[in-house]
Protein backbone atom coordinates (compact mmCIF):
# COMPACT_ATOMS: atom_id res chain seq x y z
CA UNK A 1 0.00 0.00 0.00
CA UNK A 2 1.27 3.42 -0.92
CA UNK A 3 1.05 6.18 1.71
CA UNK A 4 2.34 9.68 1.23
CA UNK A 5 3.88 11.67 4.05
CA UNK A 6 0.74 13.78 4.50
CA UNK A 7 -1.60 10.82 5.09
CA UNK A 8 0.94 9.23 7.46
CA UNK A 9 1.12 12.34 9.64
CA UNK A 10 -2.71 12.65 9.68
CA UNK A 11 -3.12 9.04 10.77
CA UNK A 12 -0.44 9.44 13.44
CA UNK A 13 -2.14 12.54 14.83
CA UNK A 14 -5.52 10.82 15.00
CA UNK A 15 -3.97 7.86 16.78
CA UNK A 16 -2.37 10.10 19.40
CA UNK A 17 -5.68 11.88 19.94
CA UNK A 18 -7.35 8.53 20.53
CA UNK A 19 -4.74 7.59 23.14
CA UNK A 20 -5.32 10.87 24.96
CA UNK A 21 -9.08 10.40 25.00
CA UNK A 22 -8.96 7.10 26.90
CA UNK A 23 -7.82 8.49 30.31
CA UNK A 24 -10.30 11.37 30.04
CA UNK A 25 -13.20 9.00 29.50
CA UNK A 26 -11.92 6.92 32.42
CA UNK A 27 -11.88 9.91 34.78
CA UNK A 28 -15.38 10.95 33.72
CA UNK A 29 -16.72 7.46 34.38
CA UNK A 30 -15.07 7.37 37.80
CA UNK A 31 -16.38 10.81 38.76
CA UNK A 32 -19.92 9.61 38.09
CA UNK A 33 -19.43 6.61 40.34
CA UNK A 34 -18.06 8.55 43.30
CA UNK A 35 -20.78 11.19 43.27
CA UNK A 36 -23.38 8.44 43.23
CA UNK A 37 -21.95 6.89 46.39
CA UNK A 38 -22.69 9.83 48.68
CA UNK A 39 -26.10 10.75 49.99
CA UNK A 40 -26.90 13.61 52.32
CA UNK A 41 -24.08 15.86 53.41
CA UNK A 42 -24.02 15.23 57.14
CA UNK A 43 -21.49 17.96 57.73
CA UNK A 44 -23.17 21.23 56.95
CA UNK A 45 -21.52 24.57 57.23
CA UNK A 46 -21.97 26.30 60.53
CA UNK A 47 -20.10 27.02 63.70
CA UNK A 48 -20.71 24.80 66.70
CA UNK A 49 -20.08 26.50 70.02
CA UNK A 50 -20.36 25.67 73.69
CA UNK A 51 -21.26 28.16 76.40
CA UNK A 52 -20.29 27.31 79.96
CA UNK A 53 -22.31 29.21 82.54
CA UNK A 54 -19.73 29.31 85.31
CA UNK A 55 -22.24 30.70 87.81
CA UNK A 56 -24.37 27.59 87.52
CA UNK A 57 -21.33 25.34 87.30
CA UNK A 58 -19.79 26.76 90.48
CA UNK A 59 -23.15 26.55 92.27
CA UNK A 60 -23.18 22.83 91.55
CA UNK A 61 -20.11 22.54 93.73
CA UNK A 62 -16.58 21.28 93.21
CA UNK A 63 -17.54 17.63 93.62
CA UNK A 64 -19.88 17.59 90.60
CA UNK A 65 -18.20 15.82 87.69
CA UNK A 66 -21.23 14.57 85.76
CA UNK A 67 -20.11 16.05 82.44
CA UNK A 68 -16.56 14.75 82.80
CA UNK A 69 -17.71 11.25 83.69
CA UNK A 70 -20.28 11.18 80.89
CA UNK A 71 -17.74 12.30 78.31
CA UNK A 72 -15.01 9.94 79.40
CA UNK A 73 -17.40 7.02 79.57
CA UNK A 74 -18.88 7.73 76.14
CA UNK A 75 -15.47 7.96 74.47
CA UNK A 76 -13.57 5.26 76.34
CA UNK A 77 -11.11 7.76 77.79
CA UNK A 78 -8.60 5.87 79.94
CA UNK A 79 -8.16 6.79 83.61
CA UNK A 80 -4.39 6.68 84.04
CA UNK A 81 -3.26 7.45 87.61
CA UNK A 82 0.17 8.80 86.55
CA UNK A 83 -0.29 12.59 86.19
CA UNK A 84 2.34 12.80 83.45
CA UNK A 85 0.49 10.34 81.25
CA UNK A 86 -3.10 11.38 81.99
CA UNK A 87 -5.58 11.47 79.14
CA UNK A 88 -8.45 13.93 79.42
CA UNK A 89 -11.01 15.40 77.10
CA UNK A 90 -12.76 17.69 79.58
CA UNK A 91 -11.58 18.57 83.04
CA UNK A 92 -11.42 21.32 85.68
CA UNK A 93 -8.61 23.83 85.93
CA UNK A 94 -8.18 26.67 88.48
CA UNK A 95 -9.29 30.04 87.10
CA UNK A 96 -5.77 31.53 86.89
CA UNK A 97 -4.54 28.50 84.92
CA UNK A 98 -7.41 28.65 82.47
CA UNK A 99 -7.22 32.45 82.14
CA UNK A 100 -3.61 33.39 82.96
CA UNK A 101 -3.99 36.89 81.50
CA UNK A 102 -6.81 37.60 84.00
CA UNK A 103 -4.77 36.64 87.05
CA UNK A 104 -5.23 39.10 89.89
CA UNK A 105 -8.04 40.93 88.10
CA UNK A 106 -11.04 38.92 89.25
CA UNK A 107 -10.53 38.22 92.91
CA UNK A 108 -13.88 36.52 93.37
CA UNK A 109 -12.93 33.88 90.80
CA UNK A 110 -9.40 33.18 92.03
CA UNK A 111 -8.79 29.47 92.48
CA UNK A 112 -12.28 28.51 91.30
CA UNK A 113 -12.43 25.33 89.19
CA UNK A 114 -13.23 26.16 85.56
CA UNK A 115 -14.41 23.54 83.12
CA UNK A 116 -11.97 23.34 80.21
CA UNK A 117 -11.90 21.33 76.97
CA UNK A 118 -10.84 21.70 73.36
CA UNK A 119 -11.91 25.15 72.19
CA UNK A 120 -12.50 24.04 68.60
CA UNK A 121 -10.76 27.25 67.56
CA UNK A 122 -11.82 29.11 64.46
CA UNK A 123 -8.12 29.39 63.58
CA UNK A 124 -6.68 26.24 65.16
CA UNK A 125 -2.88 26.15 65.52
CA UNK A 126 -2.93 22.36 65.94
CA UNK A 127 -4.39 21.93 62.46
CA UNK A 128 -1.76 24.21 60.98
CA UNK A 129 1.15 22.16 62.31
CA UNK A 130 -0.14 18.62 61.77
CA UNK A 131 2.15 17.06 59.14
CA UNK A 132 -0.29 14.31 58.12
CA UNK A 133 -3.51 16.31 58.33
CA UNK A 134 -4.68 13.84 60.95
CA UNK A 135 -6.25 16.78 62.71
CA UNK A 136 -8.38 19.00 60.54
CA UNK A 137 -11.19 21.51 60.73
CA UNK A 138 -14.58 20.45 59.50
CA UNK A 139 -16.98 22.79 57.75
CA UNK A 140 -19.15 22.90 60.85
CA UNK A 141 -16.23 24.17 62.92
CA UNK A 142 -15.32 20.95 64.72
CA UNK A 143 -11.59 20.34 64.99
CA UNK A 144 -11.47 16.62 64.29
CA UNK A 145 -8.89 13.94 64.94
CA UNK A 146 -8.45 11.17 62.41
CA UNK A 147 -6.74 8.59 64.60
CA UNK A 148 -6.06 6.45 61.53
CA UNK A 149 -3.64 9.08 60.28
CA UNK A 150 -2.02 10.23 63.52
CA UNK A 151 1.66 9.34 63.65
CA UNK A 152 2.14 10.55 67.22
CA UNK A 153 4.59 13.37 66.48
CA UNK A 154 2.86 15.59 69.06
CA UNK A 155 3.38 18.82 67.09
CA UNK A 156 -0.28 19.57 67.76
CA UNK A 157 0.26 19.23 71.50
CA UNK A 158 3.09 21.73 71.33
CA UNK A 159 0.98 24.07 69.21
CA UNK A 160 -2.20 23.96 71.32
CA UNK A 161 -2.09 26.86 73.79
CA UNK A 162 -4.83 25.27 75.93
CA UNK A 163 -3.25 21.90 76.71
CA UNK A 164 -6.40 20.32 75.35
CA UNK A 165 -4.61 17.37 73.78
CA UNK A 166 -3.39 14.19 75.41
CA UNK A 167 -0.89 11.65 74.17
CA UNK A 168 -1.27 7.92 74.66
CA UNK A 169 2.09 7.02 76.13
CA UNK A 170 0.88 3.48 76.69
CA UNK A 171 -1.88 1.15 75.55
CA UNK A 172 -5.00 2.82 76.98
CA UNK A 173 -7.20 -0.30 76.94
CA UNK A 174 -6.33 -1.65 80.41
CA UNK A 175 -7.24 1.76 81.86
CA UNK A 176 -10.75 1.87 80.41
CA UNK A 177 -12.95 0.47 83.16
CA UNK A 178 -16.22 0.07 81.25
CA UNK A 179 -15.77 -0.02 77.51
CA UNK A 180 -18.45 1.55 75.35
CA UNK A 181 -18.50 -0.86 72.39
CA UNK A 182 -20.10 1.73 70.10
CA UNK A 183 -17.01 3.97 70.21
CA UNK A 184 -13.43 2.90 69.49
CA UNK A 185 -10.64 3.21 72.01
CA UNK A 186 -7.30 4.66 70.97
CA UNK A 187 -3.97 2.90 70.71
CA UNK A 188 -0.51 3.66 71.99
CA UNK A 189 1.17 6.50 70.13
CA UNK A 190 -1.77 8.68 69.06
CA UNK A 191 -2.95 12.06 70.31
CA UNK A 192 -6.56 12.46 71.36
CA UNK A 193 -8.92 15.23 72.42
CA UNK A 194 -12.54 16.34 72.63
CA UNK A 195 -14.46 15.94 69.35
CA UNK A 196 -17.56 17.96 70.39
CA UNK A 197 -19.33 14.57 70.28
CA UNK A 198 -19.27 14.54 66.51
CA UNK A 199 -20.74 11.01 66.56
CA UNK A 200 -23.71 12.16 68.66
CA UNK A 201 -24.29 15.31 66.58
CA UNK A 202 -24.56 13.09 63.50
CA UNK A 203 -27.53 11.41 65.18
CA UNK A 204 -29.06 14.72 66.19
CA UNK A 205 -28.10 14.39 69.86
CA UNK A 206 -26.38 17.09 71.95
CA UNK A 207 -22.84 16.40 73.22
CA UNK A 208 -22.58 13.97 76.14
CA UNK A 209 -21.39 16.65 78.57
CA UNK A 210 -24.32 18.92 77.74
CA UNK A 211 -26.80 16.06 78.09
CA UNK A 212 -25.28 15.02 81.43
CA UNK A 213 -25.33 18.45 83.10
CA UNK A 214 -28.20 18.60 85.62
CA UNK A 215 -27.77 22.33 86.23
CA UNK A 216 -28.12 23.58 82.68
CA UNK A 217 -24.65 25.08 82.89
CA UNK A 218 -23.65 23.85 79.44
CA UNK A 219 -25.38 25.14 76.32
CA UNK A 220 -24.47 23.91 72.85
CA UNK A 221 -25.52 25.35 69.52
CA UNK A 222 -24.75 26.81 66.14
CA UNK A 223 -23.38 30.36 66.23
CA UNK A 224 -24.33 30.97 62.59
CA UNK A 225 -28.01 30.62 63.50
CA UNK A 226 -29.10 34.01 65.00
CA UNK A 227 -31.94 32.33 66.92
CA UNK A 228 -29.81 29.63 68.52
CA UNK A 229 -29.64 29.53 72.31
CA UNK A 230 -25.88 30.11 72.29
CA UNK A 231 -26.30 33.25 70.16
CA UNK A 232 -28.93 34.56 72.54
CA UNK A 233 -26.71 33.99 75.59
CA UNK A 234 -23.75 35.68 73.89
CA UNK A 235 -26.02 38.63 73.11
CA UNK A 236 -27.41 38.96 76.62
CA UNK A 237 -24.57 37.97 78.96
CA UNK A 238 -20.96 38.94 79.50
CA UNK A 239 -18.75 36.10 78.29
CA UNK A 240 -15.02 35.53 78.07
CA UNK A 241 -12.84 33.17 76.02
CA UNK A 242 -9.54 31.59 76.92
CA UNK A 243 -6.40 33.45 75.79
CA UNK A 244 -8.08 35.74 73.23
CA UNK A 245 -4.75 37.55 72.71
CA UNK A 246 -3.45 34.57 70.75
CA UNK A 247 -6.00 35.04 67.99
CA UNK A 248 -7.14 31.43 67.86
CA UNK A 249 -10.77 32.57 68.26
CA UNK A 250 -12.11 29.83 70.55
CA UNK A 251 -15.67 28.50 70.27
CA UNK A 252 -16.04 27.73 73.96
CA UNK A 253 -17.39 30.69 75.88
CA UNK A 254 -17.59 31.26 79.62
CA UNK A 255 -20.37 33.26 81.26
CA UNK A 256 -18.78 34.90 84.28
CA UNK A 257 -21.02 37.90 85.02
CA UNK B 1 39.30 -25.91 43.87
CA UNK B 2 40.51 -25.54 47.42
CA UNK B 3 38.35 -26.92 50.24
CA UNK B 4 35.78 -28.18 47.78
CA UNK B 5 34.45 -30.65 50.34
CA UNK B 6 33.72 -27.96 52.92
CA UNK B 7 32.22 -25.59 50.37
CA UNK B 8 29.94 -28.22 48.86
CA UNK B 9 28.79 -29.40 52.30
CA UNK B 10 28.12 -25.80 53.27
CA UNK B 11 26.16 -25.19 50.09
CA UNK B 12 24.13 -28.34 50.65
CA UNK B 13 23.27 -27.33 54.22
CA UNK B 14 22.37 -23.84 52.99
CA UNK B 15 20.12 -25.20 50.26
CA UNK B 16 18.41 -27.51 52.74
CA UNK B 17 17.79 -24.67 55.19
CA UNK B 18 16.46 -22.31 52.53
CA UNK B 19 14.05 -24.89 51.15
CA UNK B 20 13.00 -26.00 54.65
CA UNK B 21 9.48 -24.53 54.47
CA UNK B 22 8.86 -26.30 51.16
CA UNK B 23 9.83 -29.83 52.14
CA UNK B 24 8.64 -29.51 55.71
CA UNK B 25 5.08 -28.93 54.52
CA UNK B 26 5.24 -31.48 51.65
CA UNK B 27 2.10 -33.59 51.65
CA UNK B 28 0.56 -31.62 54.49
CA UNK B 29 -2.15 -29.35 53.18
CA UNK B 30 -3.29 -26.52 55.44
CA UNK B 31 -7.07 -26.61 55.56
CA UNK B 32 -8.59 -23.65 53.70
CA UNK B 33 -10.27 -21.01 55.89
CA UNK B 34 -13.95 -21.37 56.59
CA UNK B 35 -15.42 -18.06 57.73
CA UNK B 36 -18.28 -18.86 60.04
CA UNK B 37 -21.63 -17.19 59.36
CA UNK B 38 -23.45 -18.78 62.25
CA UNK B 39 -24.40 -15.84 64.45
CA UNK B 40 -27.83 -15.14 65.96
CA UNK B 41 -28.41 -12.06 63.78
CA UNK B 42 -27.45 -13.79 60.54
CA UNK B 43 -29.57 -16.81 61.47
CA UNK B 44 -32.55 -14.49 61.79
CA UNK B 45 -32.10 -12.93 58.35
CA UNK B 46 -34.60 -13.88 55.67
CA UNK B 47 -32.09 -13.38 52.86
CA UNK B 48 -28.56 -14.16 53.90
CA UNK B 49 -26.66 -11.52 51.99
CA UNK B 50 -24.23 -8.84 53.08
CA UNK B 51 -24.66 -5.21 52.08
CA UNK B 52 -23.15 -6.04 48.70
CA UNK B 53 -22.86 -9.39 46.91
CA UNK B 54 -20.77 -12.07 48.58
CA UNK B 55 -18.26 -12.09 45.71
CA UNK B 56 -17.80 -8.34 45.97
CA UNK B 57 -17.43 -8.41 49.74
CA UNK B 58 -14.97 -11.28 49.58
CA UNK B 59 -12.74 -9.47 47.10
CA UNK B 60 -13.17 -5.83 48.07
CA UNK B 61 -14.28 -5.58 51.71
CA UNK B 62 -10.95 -3.96 52.60
CA UNK B 63 -11.41 -1.30 49.93
CA UNK B 64 -14.98 -0.72 51.07
CA UNK B 65 -13.87 -0.32 54.68
CA UNK B 66 -11.13 2.12 53.70
CA UNK B 67 -13.65 4.19 51.76
CA UNK B 68 -16.02 4.05 54.72
CA UNK B 69 -13.27 5.16 57.07
CA UNK B 70 -12.53 8.24 54.99
CA UNK B 71 -16.21 9.02 54.37
CA UNK B 72 -17.16 8.79 58.04
CA UNK B 73 -14.15 10.46 59.62
CA UNK B 74 -13.05 12.99 57.05
CA UNK B 75 -16.22 13.85 55.13
CA UNK B 76 -18.68 13.28 57.97
CA UNK B 77 -20.72 11.11 55.61
CA UNK B 78 -22.52 8.49 57.70
CA UNK B 79 -24.81 6.76 55.20
CA UNK B 80 -23.78 4.29 52.54
CA UNK B 81 -25.98 3.50 49.57
CA UNK B 82 -25.46 -0.05 48.35
CA UNK B 83 -25.76 -1.00 44.69
CA UNK B 84 -29.30 -2.22 45.22
CA UNK B 85 -30.26 1.19 46.63
CA UNK B 86 -30.44 0.02 50.23
CA UNK B 87 -29.02 2.46 52.80
CA UNK B 88 -26.71 1.48 55.63
CA UNK B 89 -25.01 3.45 58.40
CA UNK B 90 -21.27 3.79 57.73
CA UNK B 91 -20.04 2.19 60.92
CA UNK B 92 -17.92 -0.84 61.62
CA UNK B 93 -19.67 -1.31 64.96
CA UNK B 94 -23.25 -0.62 63.90
CA UNK B 95 -23.27 -2.29 60.52
CA UNK B 96 -20.54 -4.93 60.10
CA UNK B 97 -20.27 -6.20 63.65
CA UNK B 98 -24.02 -6.31 64.27
CA UNK B 99 -24.18 -9.37 62.02
CA UNK B 100 -20.61 -10.59 62.12
CA UNK B 101 -20.36 -10.64 65.89
CA UNK B 102 -17.89 -13.51 65.77
CA UNK B 103 -14.54 -11.95 64.96
CA UNK B 104 -12.43 -14.99 65.82
CA UNK B 105 -14.48 -17.34 63.65
CA UNK B 106 -15.18 -14.89 60.82
CA UNK B 107 -12.53 -12.19 60.34
CA UNK B 108 -9.60 -14.05 61.82
CA UNK B 109 -10.23 -17.20 59.79
CA UNK B 110 -9.00 -15.76 56.49
CA UNK B 111 -6.70 -13.11 57.97
CA UNK B 112 -4.68 -15.72 59.84
CA UNK B 113 -4.64 -18.06 56.85
CA UNK B 114 -3.30 -15.31 54.60
CA UNK B 115 -1.00 -13.86 57.20
CA UNK B 116 -2.54 -10.38 57.08
CA UNK B 117 -2.78 -8.36 60.24
CA UNK B 118 -5.28 -5.50 59.86
CA UNK B 119 -4.93 -2.93 62.61
CA UNK B 120 -8.68 -2.27 62.98
CA UNK B 121 -8.83 -3.99 66.35
CA UNK B 122 -6.13 -1.87 67.97
CA UNK B 123 -8.86 0.68 68.52
CA UNK B 124 -12.24 -0.67 67.36
CA UNK B 125 -13.80 -2.90 69.96
CA UNK B 126 -14.74 -6.39 68.80
CA UNK B 127 -17.97 -7.73 70.29
CA UNK B 128 -17.55 -10.22 73.09
CA UNK B 129 -17.96 -13.76 71.92
CA UNK B 130 -19.69 -16.36 74.01
CA UNK B 131 -17.85 -19.69 74.34
CA UNK B 132 -19.99 -21.65 71.94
Amino acid sequence: MEMDRRTFLKMGGLGLLGLMAAPVVDVLLKAGRVSGAGTSAAVTAGRWALVVDMKKCLEAGPSCADCILACHRAHNVPQIPDLQEQVRWIWKEPFEHAFPEQEGRAESLAGKPFLVLCNHCTDPPCVRVCPTRATFKRQDGIVMMDYHRCIGCRYCMAACPYGARSFNFRDPRPYVSTTNPAYPTRERGVVEKCNFCEERLAEGLPPACVAACRYGALVFGNLVDPHSQVRQILRARYTICRKPELGTRPNVYYVVG
Amino acid sequence: MYDSGKILTGLLIFALLVTFPVWYHLGRATPPPEPDLDTPVIAGLAEKECIESTEYMRAYHMELLKTWRDLAVRSGEKTYVARDGEKYPISLEDTCLKCHSNKSRFCDQCHNYLGVDPNCWNCHVAPEEGNR
